[in-house]
């Protein structure tokens, strides 16, 4: 299974969301997605969309305003 | 109706609500959704190519094109607008942010697959040729509109 690292830091809503999309598009089920942004809308915006994509939040976590989510393709 | 459709019509050709409008319509798609955005009246502006498109226009059909902004890269804030300066303010203060441009977001919302159809009877009245607007879009009406509604389960009206 492949991981991947994706830097959309600096990048305004709706873009990290579109480039989570766009990965996650690429990759296969069972992949793990890793991301870092400095949106602060982020943190809740990737929770609703891994909802609705139905995909798997693994971890969530902010560090001097960077946030770092991890995410499972399912 | 769908979970997984949304319609937006674009009516406004102002640059802020057009913002929201391809800001939203991205969201959506990035959401795995399947948008279509439905443009007219003003919102037609947003498509035109910036170029002058030489076309046969009546006198009238030619002052409105000359009248209105020729495309995402013209349009005006609907509030502090200043003629034109509160645009150049926001859009170099959203650059410093930045936040992608409305052309930016159109050239996006394309390539995530967003349907975008012109109003025809719009067109009509300002007298837009098919060839004065970008490419990629459908050509049609409101039934086709509302057949895409009812497919959908949030319609916005921008």
């Amino acid at each position: 299974m492949a991981e991947k690292h994706i830097n959309a830091r600096g990048l305004q809503c709706p873009g990290p969301i579109v480039q989570i999309f766009k990965e996650a598009q690429a990759c296969a089920v069972g992949d793990i997605l890793c991301i870092e942004v400095t949106d602060q809308g982020f943190k809740k915006d990737i929770a609703a969309w891994c909802k609705k994509t139905k995909n798997e939040l693994l971890s969530l976590e902010e560090e001097g305003g960077v946030i770092k989510a991890k995410i499972k393709k399912c | 109706m769908s979970e997984n459709k949304k319609t937006i019509i674009v009516f406004s050709g102002d640059l802020d609500k057009a913002l929201a409008s391809f800001i939203i319509a991205n969201g959506a798609a990035a959401m795995g959704n399947e948008v279509t955005m439905f443009f007219t009246f003003w919102g037609l502006n947003i498509l035109r190519k910036p170029e002058k498109i030489r076309t046969k226009k009546s006198f009238l059909e030619a002052m409105f094109g000359w009248m209105m902004p020729r495309g995402a890269g013209k349009l005006g804030l609907s509030k502090m607008n200043f003629g034109g300066i509160g645009a150049i303010m926001m859009k170099s203060i959203m650059k410093q942010k930045q936040v992608n441009t409305i052309q930016e977001l159109l050239e996006s919302a394309q390539a995530l697959g967003v349907k975008m159809i012109a109003c025809t009877m719009s067109m009509d009245v300002m007298g837009f040729k098919e060839e004065e607007l970008i490419d990629g879009l459908e050509f049609a009406g409101v039934a086709t509109y509302l057949g895409e509604a009812d497919e959908a389960n949030v319609n916005l009206f921008i």
